[in-house]
């Protein structure tokens, strides 16, 4: 049983490590994927469109397999598992992200931008002072499904073999005969998410001191 | 002498035409009201002298430095950007909405541009900011946010937030018309001290006797057009043009 633990607990390192590194990528690649979605030069955006219909519009689990062994079809090698898992993530979380922050961005009044304007600051620090923080607040509750969504999608790295938290339960259940694992795991996930909820509450209560 | 110079300005929107060659003068230590219909351009005037609008032609002058020009080929050209940074500084704006930032407490309201555009240390922008606040009445709103004051309140801080940059020229577009008589009374209040203070003003308003009280001078636009020009007296009392009497003949003024 504890050994049963320890193993789990390493999958769940695993699972955490790609959590956090798909945040770590995507969510600034989102803000550049939302620029360029919203850019004023038709080509990047229709390019930039056309990219988030794929990574929207085709499964997660597909673009997993295609970034992991496409390299390898095509350049004769192919990139380290995990390596591919965060590409692939990232990639494709941050088309979701992206669009979130669009949402965000365009809803921001442009009475905001043009009081910016008058009292004259630059374009650069009118986004990073006025609008972005206003976005930040507005777009948290869609980022905190997200972001949940992200935790239960880890369990699909094990798709090219990488031992995350619910390959490791699976296998542990096969061993034993049990379905208890794959039940442990669940309970694991279910705490993951439970504090990701509560920073997101704990987040969006600090940012309630403005309306 | 003028502070600000339009000429000959045009400006459409796409097939429609909201200013068809406007031009007069603001003079230093003026106070000029803008008056007319809904749709007469009065505002587009304003957002295009404030650079919030480009013009299709015709020159624009503030403070001796062109705004805009118009080309040979008589299309308008504006001024490189450092040139326009430097001049629209000259020119505050205070919006119908307030458009305060709802992130920014109001201190940070009225220092963010001070500190960050105009390079003034933190401690003197807090101290103009204070200073400015107390001619507002609001010296303990400092550290309250935009949502937790009124209406009369949040135009007050942004005419604050404007007069912190020390502007040549103050601009109001429609400052009451989001605020109930009692409040709109505070704010016209405010604007009336300013202009005895010699503050150079341009009020696009829907106050026909307040604007009547605080002008010099009196413009009145109809179809993007300036149809009178003159001092309060001649366009409320002695005006002889049809256009004008019709328009003022639902305001007991």
């Amino acid at each position: 049983m504890a050994k049963l633990l320890m193993l789990m607990l390493e999958g769940t390192l695993t699972s955490l490590r790609i959590f956090f590194l798909t945040l770590m990528f995507a969510l600034p690649l989102g803000l550049v994927v939302a620029k360029g979605r919203m850019s004023r030069h038709r080509i990047i955006s229709s390019i930039v469109n056309g990219y988030i219909m794929i990574m929207r519009g085709t499964p997660l689990i597909l673009q997993l397999i295609f970034v992991y062994f496409a390299p390898y079809y095509i350049f004769g090698a192919s990139t380290d598992r995990f390596t591919a898992v965060i590409i692939a993530y990232a990639i494709n979380y941050a088309a979701y992200f992206a669009e979130i922050y669009r949402g965000g961005i365009q809803s921001i009044p442009d009475g905001q931008l043009e009081a910016a304007s008058v009292l004259g600051f630059t374009k650069f620090h009118t986004f990073t002072h006025i609008v972005m923080p206003q976005v930040v607040k507005r777009i948290m509750p869609a980022m905190g499904n997200e972001v949940i969504t992200l935790v239960k999608d880890t369990a699909l790295a094990q798709t090219i073999g990488v031992a995350e938290l619910f390959r490791v339960a699976q296998n542990a259940a096969a061993r034993e005969f049990s379905t208890m694992p794959i039940f442990f795991a669940g309970v694991f996930y279910f705490v993951m998410n439970a504090i990701v909820s509560k920073s997101f509450d704990f987040i969006e209560r600090k940012l309630d001191y403005y309306r | 002498m003028a502070v600000i110079t339009v000429s000959q300005v045009k400006k459409s929107f796409s097939t429609l035409e909201v200013l068809k060659d406007i031009s007069f003068s603001l003079s230093s230590g003026e106070v000029l009201s803008i008056i007319g219909p809904s749709g007469s351009g009065k505002s587009t005037l304003l957002r295009c002298i404030t650079n919030l609008e480009t013009v299709d032609s015709g020159t624009i002058t503030i403070g001796g430095d062109s705004l805009v020009t118009t080309g040979s080929d008589g299309t308008a050209v504006y001024a490189d950007h450092a040139t326009i940074a430097r001049i629209r500084l000259r020119v505050g704006l205070v919006f119908q909405n307030f458009n305060l930032f709802p992130h920014f407490s109001v201190m940070r309201n009225l220092t963010e541009a001070q500190v960050h555009v105009l390079k003034t240390s933190k401690q003197e922008a807090q101290e103009r900011s204070y200073e400015l606040l107390g001619k507002m009445g609001l010296k303990d709103k400092a550290s309250a946010y935009p949502y937790q004051l009124s209406g009369g309140q949040q135009q007050r801080v942004s005419i604050a937030r404007a007069l912190a940059l020390r502007p040549q020229v103050l601009c109001f577009d429609e400052p009451t018309s989001a605020l109930d008589p009692e409040l709109t009374g505070e704010i016209l209040a405010v604007i009336k001290e300013l202009a005895s203070e010699h503050m150079t003003m341009m009020v696009v308003t829907h106050e026909m006797a307040f604007a009547r009280d605080i002008s010099n001078r009196v413009i009145f636009m109809d179809e993007g057009l300036i149809v009178e020009e003159g001092t309060p007296e001649e366009v409320f009392s002695l005006t002889q043009n049809d256009r004008t009497r019709r328009f003022l003949s639902r305001f007991s003024t």
